[in-house]
């Protein structure tokens, strides 16, 4: 067909039609409904931070001060005295999120595997305050995503 | 009270608001629901989901945009003409609504059978570029101003060719009574004839309606919503809502104009069983989604191209179809009545 036939019969204008409604009709959708729905993450998502346990309960965290000396945003407090049984433990743990870059040095730096970042990006929070995260909620994370966890942490261990 | 009814003037004003009240509740919900279905449509061609959250598949959610827009706050602006700006858009929502007072919804299901019915709706299609320009001037902001500017000119432009158009309908059916002009006898070369004027008159009423890809009027790229700019709260919504009903009334008068209206598609009278108010809606329905259809697949135009669009194109082909419509009618002996 010559140019002037087909700016005549629309030809391009109804190849663009055709394609949307191809689009609508049999092209699958890209998008999920997000709340009820959720997109798969890595086993080295860098999410919201938690303190792990030993499986006796024991709190790994051994306060070396590793991950508060290496933190780039300088998020992370810690105060540490020895505990009556004569081992090491932090008596504070504070790592203030809305510094936080989660870069994942702190996790890193952990020679215990104590603190890590979860797979958790939904803490939202309606004050400020709610995410200056103390030892007890850090503590709580852990307890709470312990399962999905220690098979991140699996899961990533052969490239380590 | 039974004896008032027996009243005839009672009576007749009783079913005539009753009526009235049926087919304007009828077409807010169908503007309501046509907000839906833009998103969900508009949606699936790019590969979205649409409203899903409010209520089962998102079919609450223009319920609870007309609740946000109601219990917002109407902010008029201090350089506003406060009258003129207030009235534009109840003057552009009462036109979008009184113009449905003609279009036949089936046999007889109509509010007022006059005989001049196309050239009221006409009449009234053309009254709500007033609304805009008022909106545009009233708001006394620029970017409302040029929207308004080009609404004017564009809407003028296209109805010089919508009118050729409904002038070769009327040399095909003699009538300019809606009803009479959907019941007219139509050939099927006479159909043929009239399907690139179908074509024209589709094109014709997206820019009537100031639809992408001719929403300049709009334009918020450009003009950051031009017209519509200043407005809020319930004074936005009846824009929208004059809006979209404009669009559901151009469908309407293109299926009663090109598509028989309430008669059976294809002229099928096997299909006569089903309701005629059923083949009005699903014809209307089937224009509106070519609106929709046209917003996820076209960009807007520039105002050149569109003027030449209009003028050029449009007008010389329309004219030279009323000709052709006319001589292949009158030498075939084919003029109705």
């Amino acid at each position: 067909m010559d140019g002037f036939a087909r700016s005549f019969l629309l030809t391009e204008i109804v190849k663009g039609f055709l394609l949307t409604l191809k689009y609508m009709f049999f092209v699958p959708r890209v998008t999920i409904n997000y709340p009820y729905e959720k997109g798969p993450i890595s086993p080295r998502f860098r999410g919201e931070h938690a303190l792990r346990r030993y499986p006796n309960g024991e709190e790994r965290c051994i306060a070396c001060k590793l991950c508060e000396a290496i933190c780039p945003a300088l998020a992370i407090t810690i105060e540490a005295e020895p505990r009556a049984d004569g081992s090491r433990r932090t008596t504070k743990y504070d790592i203030d999120m809305t510094k936080c870059i989660y870069c994942g040095l702190c996790q890193e730096a952990c020679p215990v595997d104590a603190i890590v970042e979860g797979p958790n990006f939904e803490y939202a929070t309606e004050t400020r305050e709610e995410l200056f995260y103390n030892k007890d909620k850090l503590l709580a994370n852990g307890d709470r995503w312990e399962a999905q966890l220690a098979a991140n942490i699996a899961a990533d261990a052969p490239y380590r | 009270m039974l004896e008032l009814f027996q009243n005839p003037y009672v009576s007749w004003t009783f079913w005539t608001v009753l009526y009235t009240l049926v087919v304007i509740v009828g077409v807010l919900l169908a503007v309501a629901y046509y907000t839906y279905a833009e998103r969900k449509v508009m949606g699936g061609m790019q590969r979205r989901q649409g409203p899903m959250t409010v209520g089962p598949f998102g079919l609450l959610q223009p319920i609870a945009d007309g609740v946000k827009l109601f219990s917002k706050e109407t902010i008029i602006p201090s350089g506003a003409n406060r009258p003129v700006f207030l009235l534009a858009p109840m003057m552009l929502f009462a036109l979008s609504l009184v113009a449905w007072a003609v279009i036949p919804f089936d046999k007889g299901w109509v509010l007022a059978n006059i005989n001049v019915g196309i050239l009221y709706l006409f009449a009234v299609s053309s009254m709500t570029v007033y609304g805009v320009i008022m909106a545009g001037w009233a708001s006394n902001s620029r970017y409302a101003f040029l929207g308004g500017l080009r609404s004017a000119s564009q809407m003028v432009s296209y109805e010089v060719s919508m009118g050729l158009i409904i002038v070769c309908v009327l040399l095909c059916t003699g009538s300019l009574n809606l009803q009479e002009i959907v019941l007219a006898d139509r050939p099927l070369w006479v159909q043929a004839l009239l399907f690139p004027m179908f074509i024209v008159f589709l094109v014709s009423i997206l820019a009537e309606t100031n639809r992408a890809p001719f929403d300049l009027p709009e334009g918020e790229s450009e003009i950051t919503g031009g017209f519509m700019v200043e407005y809020s709260a319930m004074a936005f919504a009846l824009f929208f809502l004059g809006e979209y009903s404009a669009m559901i009334l151009m469908s309407a008068m293109t299926t009663t104009l090109f598509l028989g209206g309430w008669l059976p598609p294809f002229g099928l009278t096997a299909l006569a069983f089903v309701p005629g108010i059923i083949w009005f809606a699903v014809k209307t329905m089937a224009i509106m989604f070519v609106f929709l259809w046209a917003r996820a697949t076209l960009p807007r135009f520039r105002y050149d191209q569109l003027m030449r669009l209009g003028w050029k194109v449009f007008l010389p082909l329309t004219l030279v179809w009323v000709v052709l419509t006319a001589g292949l009618l009158l030498s075939f002996d084919a003029l109705p009545g």
